[in-house]
């Protein structure tokens, strides 16, 4: 079974990745369950939301401790929550920022970075001061790890993405292109 | 067609599939997307459904019930305070033999303040005459209503079908929809033998003396007991037209087991898991899933867990001063049996504390060395 944690911001759009993401596996044929961390959220706190995918029907219902995988879309949640907390040995940390990837010190770890801001910023998605960046990072996810492809991300983001799908895809694109390890 | 989906919105495809004709709600916490979905649903036209917004979860059900009782087929969705709010009129519904379909988000009651699942809400809801059924997953959810309608409007009780806050409600899956033609043949209109209609004048509820009331309550225990029938025909059926079976209680890996664990909603699809996992060291462990709480399979529990050294059961829920409620019920089914398990009753998981596999292994563990007499909190801060 593989496990992912995405932390982010209430309004960064977490939870919708990974229904996004949780959509583009079942599209390659996994059974996937996807949810937000249990709780209410509020815009700007720190955030989670879980996937799991597998070829047989998942039955575990409990949050998820220890990913395979995880995703940073806001870098200054580094030094609030322990993002690593649980993370299998060499998971992949694909982290939304505008450094190297070196400049991120994670022992045991790989780590990806992509600027999903000012890809979002560009496209307009979102605003200036709060881009949705959601899409971009599964882009860079589906380089990265490999473990989806790009047309399934484009696809689940043409079905579950209510507005602006052409830019969407177009961000998801980008960051497919421009994300560095 | 498959899709990826929330609980919440299993919930709303559902009662859709069923056309339902009313739906009332109270659009405020602690209410979940399930009627935000149907009023998109009703907005957009997909749904030709009556929506009325009202002022508070009492309303919403006495709304439908008004509906209901003019002959419609109704629905709504509440959850912790709000079906606490509604009490009243949940007896009133049931008195009145209306055959509602309300869906429940198991939430703790406050205070404290909680939105996180547990099963007090609905079990205190246990002696009003309603129909109780949990479920374990988003494809049993949409399914569930459905199976609803057909046995509530079968017997002319109401029914209340009930998943976990978060852990279903909030949690996306593959849920297969089941075909609306599909529907429509298993789930003809409702068409009730008597209903307040302007051309026919009639008054409904009015005063009953003593001489008469038990007589209305005696009805509602032998149509409560013609449900457990009238389930088992709904549910063959729904295979036959649907090709997926439920029943009452599902018996896993019971077989041979001397040891059987006694759970439901959610905490049953991890423990699965965990019977897996225990098989494989040769343990002869398994698991009884209860679907239905109301009416009590009495039955087919006698049935599962006679023969049986020990019975675990796992309670979601406490009745303070007591015990777990699944724990007193499955006792009370047993009592005086032959040949009857031990029985021990485990409190886990109030307030959404999360049920992992291991928690599931301490409960199994704790139960295995407690008497009928104890009460074991597992995981509790002490």
């Amino acid at each position: 079974m593989f496990e992912l944690r995405i932390h982010g911001r209430g309004g960064q759009g977490a939870v919708v990745a990974s229904k996004i993401l949780a959509n583009a596996m079942f599209l390659e044929g996994k059974y996937v369950q996807s949810f937000p961390m249990f709780g209410v959220e509020r815009r700007g706190a720190p955030v989670q939301a879980f996937l799991r995918a597998d070829d047989k029907p998942i039955r575990i219902r409990c949050q998820v401790y220890t990913p395979n995988h995880i995703i940073v879309l806001d870098p200054t949640l580094i030094n609030v929550v322990d993002v690593t907390k649980g993370l299998k040995k060499s998971g992949w940390i694909i982290i939304n920022s505008s450094h190297d990837a070196s400049d991120f010190k994670f022992k045991g770890y790989k780590v990806a970075t992509i600027d999903a801001n000012k890809i979002a910023v560009s496209l307009g998605l979102g605003s200036k001061t709060a881009p949705i960046v959601n899409t971009a990072i599964l882009g860079a996810f589906s380089k990265i790890t490999g473990l989806i492809s790009i047309e399934s991300i484009l696809k689940s983001v043409s079905e579950e993405v209510p507005i602006k799908v052409q830019l969407n895809k177009q961000a998801v694109q980008e960051a497919y292109d421009q994300v560095r390890q | 067609m498959k899709k990826v989906m929330m609980g919440n919105h299993a919930v709303s495809y559902g009662a859709a599939l069923c056309r339902v004709q009313v739906i009332a709600a109270y659009p405020i916490t602690p209410q979940t997307q399930i009627v935000e979905k149907l009023s998109e649903m009703c907005g957009s036209g997909f749904l030709k459904s009556n929506f009325i917004k009202v002022e508070s979860e009492h309303s919403a059900l006495a709304a439908v019930m008004g509906a209901s009782a003019a002959g419609a087929r109704a629905f709504t969705a509440t959850s912790a305070q709000g079906l606490a709010l509604m009490h009243e009129i949940i007896h009133w519904v049931a008195g009145a033999r209306l055959p509602i379909v309300m869906v429940n988000v198991n939430r703790a009651m406050a205070p404290p303040w909680s939105v996180w699942t547990d099963q007090n809400d609905s079990l205190s809801q246990r002696d009003t005459g309603w129909m109780q059924i949990y479920c374990e997953s988003n494809q049993e959810v949409i399914d569930t209503v459905i199976l609803a309608y057909k046995i509530a409007e079968k017997v002319q009780m109401p029914c209340m079908v009930i998943l976990d806050a978060f852990v279903l409600s909030h949690t996306s899956e593959i849920v297969d929809i089941p075909k609306q033609r599909n529907v429509d043949l298993y789930l003809p209109p409702y068409k009730p033998k008597m209903k307040l209609d302007i051309n026919n004048p009639k008054a409904f509820g009015a005063l009953v003396t003593p001489e008469y009331y038990m007589e209305f309550r005696y009805k509602m225990q032998k149509a409560m007991d013609k449900a457990i029938d009238v389930a088992a025909s709904a549910h063959a059926d729904f295979a036959k037209t649907f090709g997926r079976r439920y029943d009452v209680i599902e018996e896993y890996m019971t077989k041979d087991a001397e040891t059987v664990i006694v759970t439901s909603g959610t905490i049953t699809s991890t423990a699965r898991v965990v019977i897996d996992e225990l098989r494989e060291k040769g343990e002869k462990i398994g698991l009884l899933k209860m679907r239905f709480f109301r009416p009590f399979p009495k039955e087919a529990v006698i049935k599962a867990l006679t023969g049986k050294k020990k019975v675990i059961v796992l309670d979601r829920n406490i009745s303070f001063g007591h015990h777990g409620i699944f724990f007193q019920e499955i006792k009370s089914v047993m009592y005086g049996k032959k040949d009857a398990p031990e029985i021990s009753g485990v409190i886990l998981g109030l307030g959404g504390r999360d049920v992992t596999p291991d928690v599931i292994k301490d409960a199994i563990s704790e139960g295995k060395r407690n008497r009928t007499e104890d009460i074991v909190w597992i995981g509790v801060k002490k």
